[in-house]
């Protein structure tokens, strides 16, 4: 039956191949989706991995979760240092990693914090850091790039950068009196830690706090050309002060109201006034909800615990709408394809009358006539599933390279895993079934219909 | 009813949107191995009267018996399988599956036919070589060549070769010699009563023409065994 089935599509190889496209099309649709959606939801999940809460300035809690995890957006006033060590000495907690944001490399965050952010800070389902190449940081002009900022500039360690105030792309301020060094380039981890510059509390104050100088800036012919324009022109004792001004209003708390003053060292640690959010891991993970309690009813300043896979599940819902929009889409196209098929199969039907009559004239009983349609849907369903995955594979190793410079997402480029199996399992399924109503119309034709007409 | 192989008693068999009938046969017997010609002209209920032993066509119980079977009582699929294990049907337009090869579709009773599979030998693609070879189709690009792409005479023989295939015990022939010339049609009948007789095989052939009576063993004349047939 399964030769006579390719022979037959052979026969209509045409039409077949136009329907098989039509459900490789749909098909990779399905499953782009899909894997995009995951990956997203991976990565971002991963992003947070090891952090049992997340202590920031009042607010909601998926704000606090973007900005702080994945440096998108503010936190809000920032955190006192004096709150930093109440919190930090609380006997429940294990460790604590202090962070400061606001200012980008070239669009990317960065980010100032303690060397045991790379001790701490776990990914993929509780890696450790690692480096590629070079180390952590251990001086305030040393700074530590994700992998994917590496690969995109071409930065090694011994590279000098220089970056800006601000969260965009286009920086408008930049602090080229204060440039780091490249230390260490961490090895990639598939989450925001890759677009990530890290330097020391030190090191990020140091900027704000620096001396004036004469603006100079290495690697202006290389940036972009809105970045350029803000580099040709030298800051003065003025532009700083109104710079760190705007800090007061925005985002860049780890600055708020820094000055020379207010940047202070005690001994070995530096000490900011401010900082915009702490990372917090716990010695038993029961006493989570206690530790969040003391923080949102800490007195000194107004305070928020989140639990980053709370804010994260917040988050899904808030973005499931469009999710299961683009689900939905997905589906329809993917339904498209199958109706094409049975369009296909049906529209082929009264042409073929007489080869399903010549078929039970020499033995082919009506269930024999039904399967050979079923198998014949089953065929070009499979290759259509085959064709798409394919096409699917093909357009997200295109596609990666500007997935991961724009959103940080890798798409999987390999073999088919669980959630693949079960939509293409289901996309077939859905092609056997929808088969049987032209291969039921088969069945009821009677032997007699089909003999009369000549080849 | 005795021992032959086709058996029919009383058959009356109407078309579902008729009142008069297109079948009305007292009686009519076909022996093992006879060769039998059943002459008429255009109207006669010759394709309808095979159509009826071959169970294309639905007809009423105990009115045609085939190899002991009872046709009229064969529900839909069972007799698809009797068909294909016991009888070869020639039709008149030869009824090829147009996009296989002549070979496969001279093999196509075997794929649905456990019976005539085994009784094609040990390998039914020689057996269909050789019948085809006899038939006259002994070119190997002709074997492999599509139906569609083959002449009438070709296809009339590889419509031949795949009713004898698998030996059944009665071969119908429904005025396949139609659209031959004298020659032609001359020759053809020969080799398929050969090839009956070497497969022991009952043959009942329906024609107009008179001029092919000689090859067979008997001769009926339409009308008057159809009672219907006399009153159209």
């Amino acid at each position: 039956m399964l030769t006579l089935s390719i022979k037959s599509l052979w026969n209509r190889r045409f039409v077949v191949v136009m329907t098989v496209l039509s459900i490789a099309l749909s098909v990779a649709l399905v499953l782009g989706v899909e894997r995009l959606r995951s990956a997203a939801k991976s990565g971002f999940a991963n992003s947070a991995a090891g952090i049992d809460l997340i202590v920031a300035p009042r607010g909601d809690q998926v704000q606090i979760l973007m900005a702080t995890v994945f440096g998108m957006g503010s936190t809000g006033p920032g955190i006192s240092w004096t709150s930093y060590k109440a919190v930090a000495s609380m006997p429940a907690v294990a460790w604590t990693v202090p962070v400061s944001m606001g200012d980008n490399h070239r669009g990317f965050p960065v980010i100032g914090t303690t060397a045991d952010y790379f001790d701490h800070i776990r990914h993929s389902g509780g890696k450790p850091l690692d480096f590629a190449r070079g180390r952590a940081f251990s001086a305030a002009d040393e700074a530590v790039v994700g992998a994917e900022i590496a690969a995109k500039f071409g930065y090694d360690v011994g590279t000098t950068i220089v970056n800006a105030h601000g969260a965009g792309e286009v920086a408008f301020d930049v602090h080229d009196e204060a440039p780091f060094i490249i230390a260490g380039i961490l090895a990639p981890t598939g989450t925001a830690v890759d677009r990530f510059v890290l330097v020391s509390l030190g090191g990020f104050d140091r900027v704000h706090g620096a001396p004036d100088t004469v603006p100079t800036d290495p690697f202006a012919a290389a940036l972009d050309a809105g970045q350029a324009a803000a580099h040709g022109a030298a800051e003065t004792t003025d532009d700083h002060k109104q710079h760190d001004d705007q800090h007061g209003n925005d985002n860049h708390a780890g600055e708020v109201g820094i000055s020379d003053a207010k940047v202070r060292q005690h001994g070995n640690v530096h000490e900011p006034d401010k900082i915009n959010a702490i990372y917090l891991g716990l010695v038993d993970r029961s006493t989570i909800l206690s530790i969040q309690r003391f923080v949102t009813e800490y007195s000194d300043e107004p305070l928020t615990a989140i639990l980053p896979n709370v804010a994260l599940l917040q988050l899904w819902s808030i973005t499931s709408t469009a999710e299961n929009a683009l689900r939905l889409m997905a589906s329809a196209v993917a339904l498209a394809g199958i109706v094409g098929m049975v369009v296909m199969l049906s529209a082929s039907l009264d042409a073929r009358r007489r080869e399903f009559a010549i078929l039970r004239s020499v033995g082919a009983t009506p269930a024999r006539v039904f399967s050979l349609i079923v198998m014949e849907a089953t065929l070009v369903t499979a290759a259509g599933i085959f064709v798409g995955y394919l096409l699917m594979l093909a357009a997200s190793f295109m596609a990666n390279s500007a997935l991961v410079a724009q959103f940080g997402v890798r798409l999987a480029v390999g073999l088919p895993g669980l959630g693949d199996w079960k939509l293409m399992s289901a996309i077939l399924v859905a092609g056997i079934l929808a088969s049987t109503l032209p291969a039921i119309r088969v069945y009821r034709m009677t032997l007699a219909d089909g003999l009369s007409f000549r080849i | 009813m005795d021992k032959a192989l086709v058996n029919i008693t009383s058959l009356v068999q109407k078309w579902p949107d008729s009142r008069v009938p297109t079948l009305d046969i007292s009686e009519l017997r076909v022996g093992h191995g006879e060769r039998l010609f059943l002459r008429g002209p255009s109207g006669s209920g010759k394709s309808s009267l095979l159509s009826a032993i071959a169970g294309v066509i639905e007809i009423p119980p105990r009115t045609v018996e085939v190899a002991g079977s009872d046709i009229g009582s064969l529900r839909g699929a069972e007799r698809d399988r009797f068909r294909a294990d016991h009888i070869g049907f020639i039709f008149q337009m030869f009824n090829l599956v147009p996009w296989l090869s002549a070979l496969e579709n001279v093999l196509l009773p075997c794929r649905f036919s456990s019976r005539r599979r085994q009784r094609a030998g040990a390998d039914p693609a020689l057996t269909a070589t050789r019948l085809l070879r006899e038939l006259g189709l002994g070119d190997p690009a002709l074997i492999s060549a599509a139906a569609m792409t083959m002449s009438i005479g070709q296809q009339q023989r590889v419509a031949a070769a795949r009713a004898l295939i698998g030996a059944p015990e009665l071969i119908l022939a429904d005025e396949p010699t139609s659209a031959l010339d004298e020659e032609a049609r001359s020759s053809f009948i020969d080799l398929l009563v050969k090839e009956c007789t070497s497969g022991g095989a009952a043959l009942l052939f329906v024609s107009h023409d008179r001029s092919l009576e000689d090859h067979f063993d008997r001769v009926l004349e339409m009308p008057e065994l159809n009672r219907a047939g006399r009153r159209c």
